[in-house]
Protein backbone atom coordinates (compact mmCIF):
# COMPACT_ATOMS: atom_id res chain seq x y z
CA UNK A 1 0.00 0.00 0.00
CA UNK A 2 2.86 2.50 1.10
CA UNK A 3 5.16 2.30 -1.73
CA UNK A 4 8.73 3.98 -1.74
CA UNK A 5 8.54 6.93 -3.21
CA UNK A 6 5.68 8.46 -1.51
CA UNK A 7 5.79 6.70 1.26
CA UNK A 8 7.17 9.77 3.57
CA UNK A 9 4.44 11.93 2.43
CA UNK A 10 1.95 9.99 3.60
CA UNK A 11 3.93 9.14 6.97
CA UNK A 12 3.55 13.10 7.68
CA UNK A 13 -0.10 12.59 6.84
CA UNK A 14 -1.02 9.55 8.59
CA UNK A 15 1.23 9.44 11.60
CA UNK A 16 2.94 12.61 12.40
CA UNK A 17 -0.24 14.40 13.97
CA UNK A 18 -0.57 11.45 16.04
CA UNK A 19 3.45 10.73 16.88
CA UNK A 20 3.90 14.90 17.56
CA UNK A 21 0.94 14.90 20.05
CA UNK A 22 2.34 11.39 21.78
CA UNK A 23 5.89 12.73 22.67
CA UNK A 24 4.33 16.11 23.74
CA UNK A 25 1.52 13.80 25.80
CA UNK A 26 3.80 11.04 26.88
CA UNK A 27 7.54 10.22 25.68
CA UNK A 28 8.76 13.56 26.23
CA UNK A 29 7.42 13.51 29.68
CA UNK A 30 8.72 9.75 30.71
CA UNK A 31 12.07 10.49 29.94
CA UNK A 32 12.67 13.95 31.36
CA UNK A 33 10.74 12.48 34.65
CA UNK A 34 13.29 9.89 34.93
CA UNK A 35 16.24 11.94 34.17
CA UNK A 36 14.81 14.49 36.68
CA UNK A 37 14.22 11.93 39.69
CA UNK A 38 18.07 11.90 39.41
CA UNK A 39 17.92 15.77 40.32
CA UNK A 40 16.71 18.10 43.49
CA UNK A 41 14.66 21.39 42.94
CA UNK A 42 11.85 23.20 43.28
CA UNK A 43 11.63 24.82 39.90
CA UNK A 44 13.24 23.33 36.86
CA UNK A 45 15.55 25.94 35.57
CA UNK A 46 17.19 25.33 39.24
CA UNK A 47 18.33 21.82 39.16
CA UNK A 48 20.75 20.05 41.37
CA UNK A 49 22.13 16.60 40.60
CA UNK A 50 21.96 14.43 43.57
CA UNK A 51 22.50 10.88 42.01
CA UNK A 52 20.51 8.56 43.59
CA UNK A 53 19.40 10.76 47.04
CA UNK A 54 15.97 11.08 45.94
CA UNK A 55 15.70 7.02 45.53
CA UNK A 56 17.27 6.99 49.35
CA UNK A 57 15.06 9.74 50.75
CA UNK A 58 11.62 8.65 49.16
CA UNK A 59 12.39 4.85 51.03
CA UNK A 60 12.97 6.84 53.87
CA UNK A 61 9.90 8.74 53.87
CA UNK A 62 7.23 7.42 56.32
CA UNK A 63 4.66 8.48 54.76
CA UNK A 64 5.97 7.18 51.26
CA UNK A 65 6.28 3.70 52.94
CA UNK A 66 2.99 3.71 54.78
CA UNK A 67 1.20 4.70 51.31
CA UNK A 68 2.42 1.95 50.10
CA UNK A 69 1.50 -0.88 52.84
CA UNK A 70 -1.80 0.74 52.57
CA UNK A 71 -2.11 0.93 48.49
CA UNK A 72 -1.14 -2.90 48.96
CA UNK A 73 -3.69 -4.08 51.67
CA UNK A 74 -6.50 -1.97 49.74
CA UNK A 75 -5.55 -3.83 45.89
CA UNK A 76 -5.29 -7.40 47.40
CA UNK A 77 -8.86 -6.56 49.18
CA UNK A 78 -10.60 -5.26 46.60
CA UNK A 79 -9.22 -7.36 43.60
CA UNK A 80 -10.37 -10.38 45.57
CA UNK A 81 -13.98 -9.40 46.50
CA UNK A 82 -14.50 -7.39 42.74
CA UNK A 83 -13.30 -10.58 41.03
CA UNK A 84 -15.48 -12.85 43.23
CA UNK A 85 -18.97 -11.10 43.41
CA UNK A 86 -18.20 -10.07 39.17
CA UNK A 87 -17.96 -13.82 38.62
CA UNK A 88 -21.06 -15.36 40.27
CA UNK A 89 -23.21 -11.80 39.97
CA UNK A 90 -22.40 -12.43 35.91
CA UNK A 91 -22.52 -16.23 36.23
CA UNK A 92 -26.15 -15.76 37.88
CA UNK A 93 -27.46 -13.80 35.00
CA UNK A 94 -25.96 -15.95 32.28
CA UNK A 95 -28.83 -18.30 34.30
CA UNK A 96 -31.44 -17.45 32.11
CA UNK A 97 -33.11 -15.69 35.08
CA UNK A 98 -36.09 -13.16 34.72
CA UNK A 99 -34.78 -9.44 34.94
CA UNK A 100 -31.33 -10.23 33.80
CA UNK A 101 -31.26 -7.63 31.90
CA UNK A 102 -32.21 -4.65 33.87
CA UNK A 103 -29.77 -5.92 36.74
CA UNK A 104 -26.83 -5.97 34.52
CA UNK A 105 -28.01 -1.97 33.60
CA UNK A 106 -28.30 -1.14 36.84
CA UNK A 107 -24.94 -3.18 38.33
CA UNK A 108 -22.86 -1.37 35.22
CA UNK A 109 -24.02 2.32 35.92
CA UNK A 110 -21.64 3.64 38.77
CA UNK A 111 -18.84 3.31 36.15
CA UNK A 112 -20.36 6.16 34.46
CA UNK A 113 -20.19 8.63 37.18
CA UNK A 114 -16.52 9.99 37.57
CA UNK A 115 -14.59 9.33 40.98
CA UNK A 116 -14.73 12.55 42.25
CA UNK A 117 -18.74 12.56 42.36
CA UNK A 118 -18.85 8.81 43.60
CA UNK A 119 -16.31 9.83 46.48
CA UNK A 120 -18.11 12.75 47.16
CA UNK A 121 -21.41 11.17 47.41
CA UNK A 122 -19.82 8.23 49.58
CA UNK A 123 -18.84 10.69 51.79
CA UNK A 124 -22.21 11.82 52.42
CA UNK A 125 -23.71 8.19 53.10
CA UNK A 126 -21.08 7.06 54.96
CA UNK A 127 -21.12 10.70 56.99
CA UNK A 128 -25.22 10.16 57.43
CA UNK A 129 -25.05 6.48 58.35
CA UNK A 130 -22.04 6.98 61.56
CA UNK A 131 -24.27 10.09 62.60
CA UNK A 132 -26.83 8.19 62.77
CA UNK A 133 -25.09 5.66 65.12
CA UNK A 134 -23.97 8.20 66.48
CA UNK A 135 -20.42 7.84 65.65
CA UNK A 136 -17.94 10.31 64.31
CA UNK A 137 -17.25 11.14 60.85
CA UNK A 138 -15.49 8.66 58.35
CA UNK A 139 -11.99 11.04 57.92
CA UNK A 140 -11.72 10.38 61.89
CA UNK A 141 -11.08 6.29 61.48
CA UNK A 142 -8.14 5.08 59.29
CA UNK A 143 -10.30 1.53 59.79
CA UNK A 144 -13.08 2.71 58.55
CA UNK A 145 -11.69 5.22 55.98
CA UNK A 146 -9.81 1.95 54.18
CA UNK A 147 -13.42 -0.10 54.23
CA UNK A 148 -15.23 2.83 53.17
CA UNK A 149 -13.12 3.03 49.96
CA UNK A 150 -13.00 -0.77 49.45
CA UNK A 151 -17.05 -0.81 49.38
CA UNK A 152 -16.77 2.40 47.08
CA UNK A 153 -14.00 0.37 44.57
CA UNK A 154 -16.26 -2.96 44.93
CA UNK A 155 -19.41 -0.80 43.89
CA UNK A 156 -18.12 0.80 41.10
CA UNK A 157 -15.71 -2.14 39.34
CA UNK A 158 -18.26 -5.20 40.06
CA UNK A 159 -20.31 -4.18 37.31
CA UNK A 160 -17.83 -3.57 34.72
CA UNK A 161 -15.79 -6.60 35.80
CA UNK A 162 -19.21 -8.47 35.64
CA UNK A 163 -19.66 -7.51 31.93
CA UNK A 164 -16.54 -8.83 30.74
CA UNK A 165 -17.50 -12.29 32.28
CA UNK A 166 -20.69 -12.31 31.20
CA UNK A 167 -19.08 -11.80 27.85
CA UNK A 168 -16.64 -14.96 28.53
CA UNK A 169 -19.17 -17.09 30.15
CA UNK A 170 -21.33 -16.55 26.66
CA UNK A 171 -18.82 -17.20 25.04
CA UNK A 172 -17.58 -20.61 26.48
CA UNK A 173 -19.09 -23.30 23.46
CA UNK A 174 -22.24 -25.23 24.77
CA UNK A 175 -21.09 -28.33 23.42
CA UNK A 176 -18.68 -28.72 25.89
CA UNK A 177 -21.21 -28.78 28.59
CA UNK A 178 -22.88 -31.33 26.77
CA UNK A 179 -19.60 -33.78 25.94
CA UNK A 180 -19.19 -32.89 30.07
CA UNK A 181 -22.61 -34.29 30.87
CA UNK A 182 -22.94 -37.41 28.75
CA UNK A 183 -19.29 -38.34 30.92
CA UNK A 184 -21.16 -37.91 33.73
CA UNK A 185 -19.89 -34.57 35.25
CA UNK A 186 -21.91 -33.13 38.49
CA UNK A 187 -22.49 -29.75 38.41
CA UNK A 188 -19.39 -29.07 41.02
CA UNK A 189 -17.08 -30.66 38.48
CA UNK A 190 -18.67 -28.53 35.11
CA UNK A 191 -17.87 -25.80 37.03
CA UNK A 192 -14.13 -26.48 37.99
CA UNK A 193 -13.06 -28.72 34.75
CA UNK A 194 -15.11 -26.86 32.28
CA UNK A 195 -16.08 -23.16 33.19
CA UNK A 196 -13.20 -22.45 35.24
CA UNK A 197 -10.49 -23.20 32.57
CA UNK A 198 -12.68 -21.96 29.53
CA UNK A 199 -13.10 -18.76 31.77
CA UNK A 200 -9.07 -17.89 32.38
CA UNK A 201 -8.87 -15.33 29.37
CA UNK A 202 -11.89 -13.03 30.95
CA UNK A 203 -10.37 -14.01 34.98
CA UNK A 204 -6.38 -12.45 33.16
CA UNK A 205 -8.16 -9.79 31.58
CA UNK A 206 -10.68 -8.64 34.55
CA UNK A 207 -7.73 -9.01 37.54
CA UNK A 208 -5.42 -7.06 34.96
CA UNK A 209 -7.68 -4.41 35.36
CA UNK A 210 -8.94 -4.26 38.54
CA UNK A 211 -5.06 -4.64 40.04
CA UNK A 212 -4.18 -1.25 37.95
CA UNK A 213 -7.12 0.33 38.76
CA UNK A 214 -6.46 -0.02 42.24
CA UNK A 215 -3.00 0.30 42.50
CA UNK A 216 -3.60 3.73 40.06
CA UNK A 217 -6.82 4.93 42.17
CA UNK A 218 -6.50 8.42 42.94
CA UNK A 219 -10.36 10.76 42.28
CA UNK A 220 -11.84 8.19 44.75
CA UNK A 221 -9.19 8.64 47.09
CA UNK A 222 -9.25 12.50 47.26
CA UNK A 223 -13.13 12.79 47.11
CA UNK A 224 -13.67 10.34 50.18
CA UNK A 225 -10.79 10.60 52.82
CA UNK A 226 -8.40 12.63 50.81
CA UNK A 227 -6.22 10.63 53.35
CA UNK A 228 -7.51 11.70 56.62
CA UNK A 229 -7.05 11.10 59.72
CA UNK A 230 -3.51 12.78 60.36
CA UNK A 231 -1.98 10.50 62.97
CA UNK A 232 1.45 10.98 64.33
CA UNK A 233 2.01 13.67 61.27
CA UNK A 234 1.65 10.51 58.76
CA UNK A 235 -2.09 10.47 56.37
CA UNK A 236 -3.19 7.45 57.27
CA UNK A 237 -5.52 6.73 54.08
CA UNK A 238 -3.42 7.95 51.58
CA UNK A 239 -2.84 5.73 48.77
CA UNK A 240 0.58 6.23 46.76
CA UNK A 241 -1.17 8.70 43.90
CA UNK A 242 -2.37 10.82 45.91
CA UNK A 243 1.26 10.52 48.50
CA UNK A 244 2.84 11.36 45.15
CA UNK A 245 0.72 14.62 44.56
CA UNK A 246 0.86 15.81 47.64
CA UNK A 247 4.89 15.33 47.85
CA UNK A 248 4.48 17.65 44.74
CA UNK A 249 2.19 20.24 45.25
CA UNK A 250 0.86 19.80 48.33
CA UNK A 251 3.55 20.37 51.84
CA UNK A 252 7.21 20.20 51.74
CA UNK A 253 7.78 22.82 48.54
CA UNK A 254 11.60 21.46 48.36
CA UNK A 255 10.65 17.64 47.54
CA UNK A 256 9.65 17.78 44.24
CA UNK A 257 12.98 15.53 43.23
CA UNK A 258 11.60 13.42 45.88
CA UNK A 259 8.29 13.33 44.32
CA UNK A 260 9.65 12.49 40.46
CA UNK A 261 11.50 9.40 42.50
CA UNK A 262 8.95 8.45 44.20
CA UNK A 263 6.74 8.48 40.42
CA UNK A 264 9.63 6.42 39.16
CA UNK A 265 9.17 3.30 41.90
CA UNK A 266 5.47 3.93 41.83
CA UNK A 267 5.86 2.91 38.37
CA UNK A 268 8.13 0.31 38.59
CA UNK A 269 6.02 -1.73 41.07
CA UNK A 270 2.95 -1.14 38.95
CA UNK A 271 4.57 -2.58 35.99
CA UNK A 272 6.29 -5.45 37.39
CA UNK A 273 3.04 -6.76 39.74
CA UNK A 274 0.70 -6.48 36.20
CA UNK A 275 3.49 -8.31 34.40
CA UNK A 276 3.80 -10.97 37.71
CA UNK A 277 -0.17 -11.09 37.18
CA UNK A 278 -0.37 -11.65 34.01
CA UNK A 279 2.17 -14.33 33.38
CA UNK A 280 0.60 -16.46 36.60
CA UNK A 281 -3.01 -16.44 35.06
CA UNK A 282 -1.88 -16.23 31.60
CA UNK A 283 -0.17 -19.68 32.53
CA UNK A 284 -3.65 -21.24 33.44
CA UNK A 285 -4.84 -20.68 29.84
CA UNK A 286 -6.24 -23.55 27.96
CA UNK A 287 -7.80 -23.82 24.24
CA UNK A 288 -10.87 -24.73 23.65
CA UNK B 1 -15.16 -7.63 17.64
CA UNK B 2 -17.23 -9.50 20.19
CA UNK B 3 -20.89 -9.19 19.71
CA UNK B 4 -22.57 -8.75 23.16
CA UNK B 5 -26.01 -10.67 23.27
CA UNK B 6 -29.02 -10.10 25.42
CA UNK B 7 -28.59 -11.90 28.12
CA UNK B 8 -32.55 -13.00 28.07
CA UNK B 9 -33.40 -15.64 25.94
CA UNK B 10 -35.98 -14.98 23.13
CA UNK B 11 -38.21 -17.51 24.36
CA UNK B 12 -39.14 -17.96 27.50
CA UNK B 13 -37.68 -20.47 29.53
CA UNK B 14 -39.73 -21.99 32.77
CA UNK B 15 -38.54 -20.47 35.68
CA UNK B 16 -37.39 -23.28 38.39
CA UNK B 17 -37.67 -22.09 42.33
CA UNK B 18 -34.05 -21.37 42.62
CA UNK B 19 -34.41 -19.20 39.49
CA UNK B 20 -37.20 -17.20 41.24
CA UNK B 21 -35.12 -16.64 44.08
CA UNK B 22 -32.39 -15.39 42.48
CA UNK B 23 -34.88 -12.80 40.54
CA UNK B 24 -36.25 -11.97 43.96
CA UNK B 25 -32.55 -11.08 45.20
CA UNK B 26 -30.85 -9.21 42.91
CA UNK B 27 -33.99 -7.58 42.98
CA UNK B 28 -33.61 -6.37 46.48
CA UNK B 29 -29.64 -5.98 45.44
CA UNK B 30 -30.43 -3.61 42.82
CA UNK B 31 -32.69 -1.48 44.73
CA UNK B 32 -29.67 -1.01 47.31
CA UNK B 33 -27.29 -0.65 44.41
CA UNK B 34 -28.80 2.41 43.10
CA UNK B 35 -30.29 3.93 47.04
CA UNK B 36 -26.61 6.35 47.20
CA UNK B 37 -27.53 8.26 44.10
CA UNK B 38 -31.57 8.16 44.52
CA UNK B 39 -30.59 9.15 48.62
CA UNK B 40 -28.53 12.36 46.86
CA UNK B 41 -31.42 13.32 43.91
CA UNK B 42 -33.84 13.33 46.84
CA UNK B 43 -31.46 15.39 49.23
CA UNK B 44 -31.24 18.01 46.89
CA UNK B 45 -34.65 19.10 47.64
CA UNK B 46 -33.70 19.50 51.31
CA UNK B 47 -32.10 22.52 52.60
CA UNK B 48 -28.04 21.94 54.32
CA UNK B 49 -29.25 22.31 57.80
CA UNK B 50 -32.23 19.15 56.93
CA UNK B 51 -29.36 17.39 55.00
CA UNK B 52 -27.30 17.30 58.46
CA UNK B 53 -30.01 16.41 60.79
CA UNK B 54 -30.42 13.38 58.92
CA UNK B 55 -29.59 12.24 55.21
CA UNK B 56 -31.73 9.04 54.93
CA UNK B 57 -35.07 10.79 55.78
CA UNK B 58 -37.16 12.19 52.46
CA UNK B 59 -38.48 15.61 52.01
CA UNK B 60 -41.88 16.44 53.63
CA UNK B 61 -44.11 19.53 53.84
CA UNK B 62 -41.12 20.86 56.81
CA UNK B 63 -37.67 20.16 55.01
CA UNK B 64 -38.74 20.54 50.77
CA UNK B 65 -37.18 23.22 49.82
CA UNK B 66 -38.09 23.72 46.13
CA UNK B 67 -35.26 24.12 43.40
CA UNK B 68 -33.41 26.64 45.77
CA UNK B 69 -30.52 24.65 45.70
CA UNK B 70 -30.47 24.25 42.34
CA UNK B 71 -30.81 28.06 41.75
CA UNK B 72 -27.73 28.29 44.55
CA UNK B 73 -26.04 25.91 42.98
CA UNK B 74 -25.48 27.59 39.63
CA UNK B 75 -22.85 29.92 40.85
CA UNK B 76 -22.33 28.28 43.87
CA UNK B 77 -18.41 28.33 44.40
CA UNK B 78 -17.94 31.62 41.96
CA UNK B 79 -17.97 29.86 39.30
CA UNK B 80 -20.96 29.50 37.08
CA UNK B 81 -21.72 25.97 36.91
CA UNK B 82 -23.05 25.81 33.21
CA UNK B 83 -19.80 27.46 32.18
CA UNK B 84 -17.93 24.13 33.86
CA UNK B 85 -20.62 21.79 31.80
CA UNK B 86 -19.88 23.89 28.24
CA UNK B 87 -16.09 23.09 28.89
CA UNK B 88 -16.66 19.93 30.24
CA UNK B 89 -18.64 19.20 27.25
CA UNK B 90 -16.55 20.72 24.69
CA UNK B 91 -13.03 18.91 25.90
CA UNK B 92 -14.86 15.57 25.89
CA UNK B 93 -16.25 16.18 22.23
CA UNK B 94 -12.82 17.85 20.57
CA UNK B 95 -10.78 15.61 22.63
CA UNK B 96 -12.94 12.13 21.50
CA UNK B 97 -13.21 13.39 17.86
CA UNK B 98 -9.51 14.07 17.47
CA UNK B 99 -8.28 11.09 18.90
CA UNK B 100 -10.58 9.28 16.68
CA UNK B 101 -9.76 10.97 13.55
CA UNK B 102 -5.86 11.14 14.18
CA UNK B 103 -5.68 7.82 16.04
CA UNK B 104 -7.50 5.63 13.41
CA UNK B 105 -5.20 6.98 10.57
CA UNK B 106 -1.95 6.18 12.70
CA UNK B 107 -2.79 2.81 13.21
CA UNK B 108 -3.34 2.46 10.13
CA UNK B 109 -0.19 3.18 8.96
CA UNK B 110 1.05 1.67 11.35
CA UNK B 111 0.09 -1.47 11.09
CA UNK B 112 0.23 -1.78 7.18
CA UNK B 113 3.91 -0.37 6.72
CA UNK B 114 4.98 -2.17 9.53
CA UNK B 115 8.64 -1.14 9.50
CA UNK B 116 10.79 -1.35 12.33
CA UNK B 117 9.64 2.31 13.55
CA UNK B 118 6.22 1.95 13.37
CA UNK B 119 6.74 -1.31 15.40
CA UNK B 120 8.84 0.57 18.00
CA UNK B 121 5.71 3.43 18.17
CA UNK B 122 3.35 0.61 18.65
CA UNK B 123 4.82 -0.92 21.32
CA UNK B 124 5.30 2.54 23.29
CA UNK B 125 1.73 2.61 22.64
CA UNK B 126 1.04 -0.57 24.66
CA UNK B 127 3.27 0.41 27.00
CA UNK B 128 2.09 4.08 28.06
CA UNK B 129 -1.51 2.30 28.89
CA UNK B 130 0.61 0.61 32.35
CA UNK B 131 2.07 4.11 32.84
CA UNK B 132 0.49 5.16 36.35
CA UNK B 133 -0.08 9.04 36.20
CA UNK B 134 1.61 10.40 38.87
CA UNK B 135 4.89 9.09 36.69
CA UNK B 136 4.46 11.63 34.19
CA UNK B 137 2.11 14.44 35.90
CA UNK B 138 4.84 17.07 36.56
CA UNK B 139 6.65 16.64 33.45
CA UNK B 140 3.72 16.48 31.46
CA UNK B 141 2.17 20.09 32.84
CA UNK B 142 5.62 21.44 32.76
CA UNK B 143 5.93 20.68 29.28
CA UNK B 144 2.41 22.06 28.62
CA UNK B 145 2.84 25.17 30.10
CA UNK B 146 6.07 25.99 28.37
CA UNK B 147 3.93 24.65 24.87
CA UNK B 148 1.43 26.93 26.08
CA UNK B 149 -1.02 24.15 26.10
CA UNK B 150 -3.10 25.55 29.59
CA UNK B 151 -6.48 26.51 27.42
CA UNK B 152 -8.88 23.84 26.95
CA UNK B 153 -7.97 23.91 23.07
CA UNK B 154 -4.21 23.71 23.68
CA UNK B 155 -5.69 20.42 26.14
CA UNK B 156 -6.80 18.32 23.40
CA UNK B 157 -3.90 18.15 21.98
CA UNK B 158 -2.51 16.33 25.17
CA UNK B 159 -5.55 14.39 25.52
CA UNK B 160 -4.70 12.87 21.98
CA UNK B 161 -0.97 12.08 23.20
CA UNK B 162 -2.15 10.95 26.23
CA UNK B 163 -5.04 8.91 24.64
CA UNK B 164 -3.40 7.76 21.88
CA UNK B 165 -2.34 4.33 23.18
CA UNK B 166 -5.26 2.96 23.54
CA UNK B 167 -7.25 4.47 20.22
CA UNK B 168 -3.68 2.84 18.34
CA UNK B 169 -3.82 -0.34 20.05
CA UNK B 170 -7.77 -0.94 19.60
CA UNK B 171 -7.80 0.27 16.13
CA UNK B 172 -4.10 -1.74 14.98
CA UNK B 173 -6.41 -5.42 16.60
CA UNK B 174 -8.81 -3.92 14.25
CA UNK B 175 -7.31 -3.71 11.24
CA UNK B 176 -4.82 -6.62 11.60
CA UNK B 177 -8.18 -8.71 11.27
CA UNK B 178 -8.73 -6.65 7.82
CA UNK B 179 -8.19 -8.79 4.46
CA UNK B 180 -5.72 -6.97 2.91
CA UNK B 181 -7.19 -7.70 -0.59
CA UNK B 182 -9.46 -4.91 -0.02
CA UNK B 183 -7.70 -2.66 0.17
CA UNK B 184 -5.30 -3.73 -2.82
CA UNK B 185 -8.28 -4.16 -5.23
CA UNK B 186 -8.56 -0.41 -4.12
CA UNK B 187 -5.44 0.41 -4.89
CA UNK B 188 -5.45 -1.20 -8.53
CA UNK B 189 -8.34 0.58 -9.32
CA UNK B 190 -6.17 3.95 -8.77
CA UNK B 191 -7.33 5.24 -5.73
CA UNK B 192 -4.07 6.54 -3.33
CA UNK B 193 -3.73 5.86 0.27
CA UNK B 194 -5.77 8.75 1.42
CA UNK B 195 -8.77 7.60 -0.70
CA UNK B 196 -8.73 4.16 0.13
CA UNK B 197 -8.52 4.98 3.47
CA UNK B 198 -11.62 7.69 3.80
CA UNK B 199 -13.62 5.40 1.37
CA UNK B 200 -12.58 2.14 1.90
CA UNK B 201 -10.88 1.51 5.60
CA UNK B 202 -12.68 3.69 7.52
CA UNK B 203 -16.82 2.47 6.42
CA UNK B 204 -14.92 -1.13 7.78
CA UNK B 205 -13.86 -0.07 10.61
CA UNK B 206 -16.90 1.56 12.34
CA UNK B 207 -17.68 -0.53 14.82
CA UNK B 208 -14.12 0.11 16.50
CA UNK B 209 -14.74 3.74 16.09
CA UNK B 210 -18.05 3.75 18.23
CA UNK B 211 -15.86 1.25 20.89
CA UNK B 212 -13.07 3.69 20.86
CA UNK B 213 -15.65 6.65 21.34
CA UNK B 214 -17.01 5.67 24.07
CA UNK B 215 -14.09 4.55 25.97
CA UNK B 216 -12.48 7.83 25.56
CA UNK B 217 -15.64 9.60 26.45
CA UNK B 218 -15.98 8.34 29.63
CA UNK B 219 -12.41 8.87 30.57
CA UNK B 220 -12.19 12.40 29.22
CA UNK B 221 -15.42 13.73 30.49
CA UNK B 222 -14.63 11.91 34.21
CA UNK B 223 -11.22 12.95 34.00
CA UNK B 224 -9.69 15.24 37.45
CA UNK B 225 -6.07 15.51 37.44
CA UNK B 226 -5.33 16.04 33.97
CA UNK B 227 -6.65 19.03 33.44
CA UNK B 228 -6.87 20.33 36.62
CA UNK B 229 -2.87 20.24 36.50
CA UNK B 230 -2.98 21.55 32.86
CA UNK B 231 -6.33 24.09 32.49
CA UNK B 232 -5.59 27.52 34.22
CA UNK B 233 -8.00 27.04 37.12
CA UNK B 234 -8.91 30.69 37.27
CA UNK B 235 -10.68 30.52 34.27
CA UNK B 236 -11.31 27.18 33.12
CA UNK B 237 -13.11 24.56 35.20
CA UNK B 238 -14.39 21.23 34.09
CA UNK B 239 -17.43 19.61 35.81
CA UNK B 240 -14.96 16.97 38.39
CA UNK B 241 -12.66 20.14 38.83
CA UNK B 242 -15.66 22.56 39.92
CA UNK B 243 -17.45 19.63 42.00
CA UNK B 244 -13.64 18.92 44.13
CA UNK B 245 -13.40 23.01 44.36
CA UNK B 246 -16.96 22.75 46.26
CA UNK B 247 -16.59 19.74 48.48
CA UNK B 248 -12.59 20.54 49.21
CA UNK B 249 -13.60 23.93 50.83
CA UNK B 250 -14.57 23.07 54.27
CA UNK B 251 -16.10 25.35 56.71
CA UNK B 252 -18.70 26.82 54.34
CA UNK B 253 -19.55 23.72 52.30
CA UNK B 254 -22.92 23.83 51.32
CA UNK B 255 -24.22 19.92 50.82
CA UNK B 256 -27.53 21.37 49.38
CA UNK B 257 -26.12 23.22 46.78
CA UNK B 258 -23.73 20.48 46.00
CA UNK B 259 -25.89 17.63 45.94
CA UNK B 260 -28.17 19.77 43.41
CA UNK B 261 -24.96 19.86 41.37
CA UNK B 262 -24.21 16.55 41.63
CA UNK B 263 -27.64 15.85 40.06
CA UNK B 264 -27.21 17.93 37.15
CA UNK B 265 -24.05 16.31 36.24
CA UNK B 266 -25.31 12.79 36.89
CA UNK B 267 -28.19 13.24 34.33
CA UNK B 268 -26.49 13.73 31.37
CA UNK B 269 -24.54 10.84 31.76
CA UNK B 270 -28.16 8.20 32.33
CA UNK B 271 -29.93 10.06 29.32
CA UNK B 272 -26.59 9.29 27.45
CA UNK B 273 -26.36 5.81 29.07
CA UNK B 274 -30.03 4.70 28.45
CA UNK B 275 -29.74 6.16 24.74
CA UNK B 276 -26.26 4.15 24.10
CA UNK B 277 -26.46 1.08 26.43
CA UNK B 278 -25.65 -1.51 23.76
CA UNK B 279 -22.61 0.41 22.50
CA UNK B 280 -21.20 1.05 26.10
CA UNK B 281 -21.24 -2.71 26.85
CA UNK B 282 -19.91 -3.80 23.74
CA UNK B 283 -17.30 -0.85 24.12
CA UNK B 284 -16.66 -2.43 27.07
CA UNK B 285 -16.33 -5.93 26.25
CA UNK B 286 -14.16 -5.12 22.95
CA UNK B 287 -11.87 -2.77 25.07
CA UNK B 288 -11.36 -5.38 27.71
CA UNK B 289 -11.06 -8.29 24.53
CA UNK B 290 -8.23 -6.58 23.05
CA UNK B 291 -6.79 -6.16 25.94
Amino acid sequence: MFKKPKRKLYALIFVVPTFAAFVIGFIYPFIRGIYLSFFQFQIVSKTKFVGFDNYIRAFQDESFLRSFWFTLGFVVVSVILINVIAFFVAYALTLKIRGSNIFRTVFFMPNLIGGIILGYIWHQIFDGLLRNLDMPSLVTNETLGFWGLVILMCWQQAGYMMIIYIAGFQSVPADLYEAAKIDGANKGQLLTNVTLPMMMPSITICSFLTLTNSFKLFDQNLALTGGAPLVDGVWTTRMMALNIYKTFYGEGKAAKGTGQAEGVIFFLIVVVISLVQLYLTRRKEVQA
Amino acid sequence: MAMVKAVEPKYKKKQTAGMKFLTCLFAVVSVIYVMPVLIVVYNSFKANSDIATNLFALPNADTFYGIQNYIKGMTFGNYPFWEAALWSLMITVGGVVIILFCTSMAAWYIQRSNTIICKIIYFFCIFSMVVPFQMVMFTLSDTANSLKLVTPWGILLVYLGFGAGLAIFMFSGFVKSIPIEIEEAADVDGAGPLRTFFSVVLPIMKPTFISVAILETMWIWNDYLLPYLILDGKLYRTIPIHMQFLNGSYGQTDNGAIMALVVLSILPIVIFYFACQKYIIEGVVSGAVKG
